[in-house]
């Protein structure tokens, strides 16, 4: 019987969505599963208890706050002696920590996985997505990070997990948290929004930009930008859709003058439904997207706003 | 004074549409434009930006690959890197392989930060600057957007899902850049001439003491299903119809 760890990410209140999808990838590898709880809380620990699949619940307490890679490596090391994969989001959380944890185990680890062969046989995508690679891990133990978008959410409702004991971390010193500060905006954040409205060079200015937030708020949208945008200084960077910035796979994804950089779709090819809005009835982007309307953005989006 | 390796990879522009090889068994390159790593550049930026404020006094590059990389270590010469070493490996090396190369190269050169792109635009792996801060025993700061250089340690923020998280860190450490910390400059012509006098020490991969074996074995490389295009439609109010009729999302 292989027996798997997963790695919880959780908020004090309960694990993540992400660590629910990694639960489903673990139980398409093994069947007896371990969820490590890397937060002292009852809240926490209750919810978990009910995810269906999830054999047992480890708990841990000590030096946990803030999450530290250097203090939760060792620890989570202790707790993967017996088991054949150690799995968690590949959310910015677990890219933290698992390739300390498995560099300490000599393993070579297999990031964001988005399919799983078997036991030893992962898709990844590489070249952020614009191509697939099937890996055969030959290393014992396997560290893995899962892409959340590609797995459901295990059900958190039906389960009846035992709570074991696990262990206590400490600190090492080297390092110490002193703060998060999560954002505070009403909209969602941009790689867990259902609906996104991205623009691109075509908006001309960073005082345009503003034109796209009555259609954002209106439609409880996140907003990216193009790279072509965050180079012209009309929005930080953090809003970047494409290989080098965000990957996106929203329901609705709505390009507003943007042409269709290779490197941008990179980022958002793999939304749902692609809306283009550009006066360039040429451009790139019409070539991808499900449905496309040409002409003049600044006439175009107020309306939409008005009328959606 | 301290010290800062710059680890640097070349990769496939960033501009350029990939294919995938007819033998399905990789991406292409050859014939195909390749540059530095855009988080490897942040990475130089941010080296060049400590020593120019008076806090580093050397900028070591390291980069893994072929002949090639010699001219990416260049790129990052220009940019105000003083000195490089390139591993020669004509074929992919993988991340835990690089973190060992990396660790004997530091425990060497006596470096205080490692300050390297948190992931290559290539594999997509983003590990190896956390494999090599286990592999030391070194604090990490991943993900960084900004560094604050105070007596033996670093006050970092970091890009988290949702928003950022603010670390202390001791040195020596290892960083990894996101796109925030800064945007790096274009290499001015004479430093691009000065650029091809600096030096590069070459080490064949072999004599590094690592074992560079793959862990990983490839069973095959694919292009994702083609997305296609699909309709143009006539104005605002067809748009909202197809939006609620036809798709559902609003």
């Amino acid at each position: 019987m292989m027996s798997i760890l997963v790695i919880a990410e959780s908020n004090g209140i309960e694990v993540d969505r992400g660590t629910l999808s990694a639960i489903t990838a673990a139980q398409k590898i093994g069947d007896k599963i371990n969820l490590l709880i890397l937060e002292d809380s009852e809240q926490v620990i209750n919810k978990a208890k009910k995810i269906k699949g999830v054999s047992n619940i480890i708990t841990t307490s000590g030096d946990l706050q803030g999450g530290l890679a250097e203090n939760l490596a060792p620890l989570i090391s202790e707790c993967a002696k017996d088991v054949t994969h150690v799995l968690s989001s590949a959310g910015t959380f677990g890219k933290n920590i698992m390739p300390r944890v498995s560099a300490l185990n000599d393993s070579q680890q297999i990031s964001d996985i988005c399919e799983i062969i078997d036991a030893d046989t992962f898709v990844r995508p590489i070249y952020a997505g614009n191509a697939l690679a099937t890996v055969k891990s030959l290393d014992k133990v396997k560290f893995i990070t899962v892409r959340s978008t590609a797995f459901q959410a295990a059900n958190d409702q039906e389960g009846d997990a035992e709570i074991v004991e696990g262990p206590v971390a400490e600190t090492n010193g080297k390092s110490s948290f002193v703060k998060r500060d999560l954002s505070e905006s009403d909209r969602p954040e941009l790689t867990a929004a259902k609906i996104v409205v991205s623009g691109g060079r075509g908006i001309g200015s960073a005082d345009n930009f503003s034109i796209l937030d009555p259609l954002a708020d209106k439609l409880g949208a996140a907003v990216g930008a193009s790279r072509a945008a965050v180079d012209a200084g009309y929005v930080p960077n953090d809003y970047q859709v494409g290989q080098t910035g965000k990957v996106v796979a929203p329901e609705l994804y709505i390009a507003i003058g943007i042409s269709g950089a290779i490197q941008h779709l990179a980022g958002m090819k793999d939304s749902k439904t692609i809306v283009a809005i550009n006066k360039d009835e040429d451009a790139p982007i019409f070539q991808i997207a499900d449905y496309g309307l040409v002409g003049d953005l600044f006439e175009i989006i107020p309306e939409l706003s008005d009328k959606i | 004074m301290m010290k800062i390796l710059v680890p640097v990879k070349r990769v496939i522009d960033y501009n350029v549409k990939i294919r995938v090889n007819s033998e399905g068994s990789a991406v292409e390159t050859n014939n195909v434009k390749m540059s530095m790593n855009p988080f490897d550049e942040i990475a130089v930026e941010e080296a060049v930006r400590l020593k120019e404020a008076g806090l580093a006094e050397e900028i070591i590059i390291v980069s893994i690959g072929d002949k090639g990389s010699q001219e990416t270590i260049r790129t990052a010469f220009a940019m105000g890197g003083d000195r490089g070493v390139h591993i020669v490996n004509d074929l992919n090396t993988e991340p835990l392989v690089v973190a060992k190369i990396l660790k004997n190269l530091i425990e060497k050169e006596t470096i205080d930060i490692v300050i390297m792109g948190k992931q290559a635009i290539d594999d997509d792996s983003n590990q190896t600057g956390q494999m090599l801060a286990a592999l030391l025993d070194w604090p990490q700061a991943t993900f960084a957007s900004k560094l604050e250089l105070n007596d033996n340690q670093i006050k970092v923020i970091r890009e988290i899902d949702g928003g950022l998280e603010t670390l202390n860190v001791k040195l020596p450490c290892i960083v990894t850049t996101d796109l925030r910390l800064n945007e790096p400059r274009y290499a001015s012509l004479p430093n691009i001439m000065k650029a091809k006098k600096k030096e590069i020490i070459e080490i064949p991969i072999e004599e590094t003491g690592v074992d560079f074996s793959s862990r990983l074995e490839v069973l095959k490389v694919e292009e994702p299903e083609i997305r296609s295009g699909g309709r143009k439609v006539e104005d605002v109010n067809e748009l909202i119809s197809v939006l609620k009729n036809e798709v559902g999302v609003i």
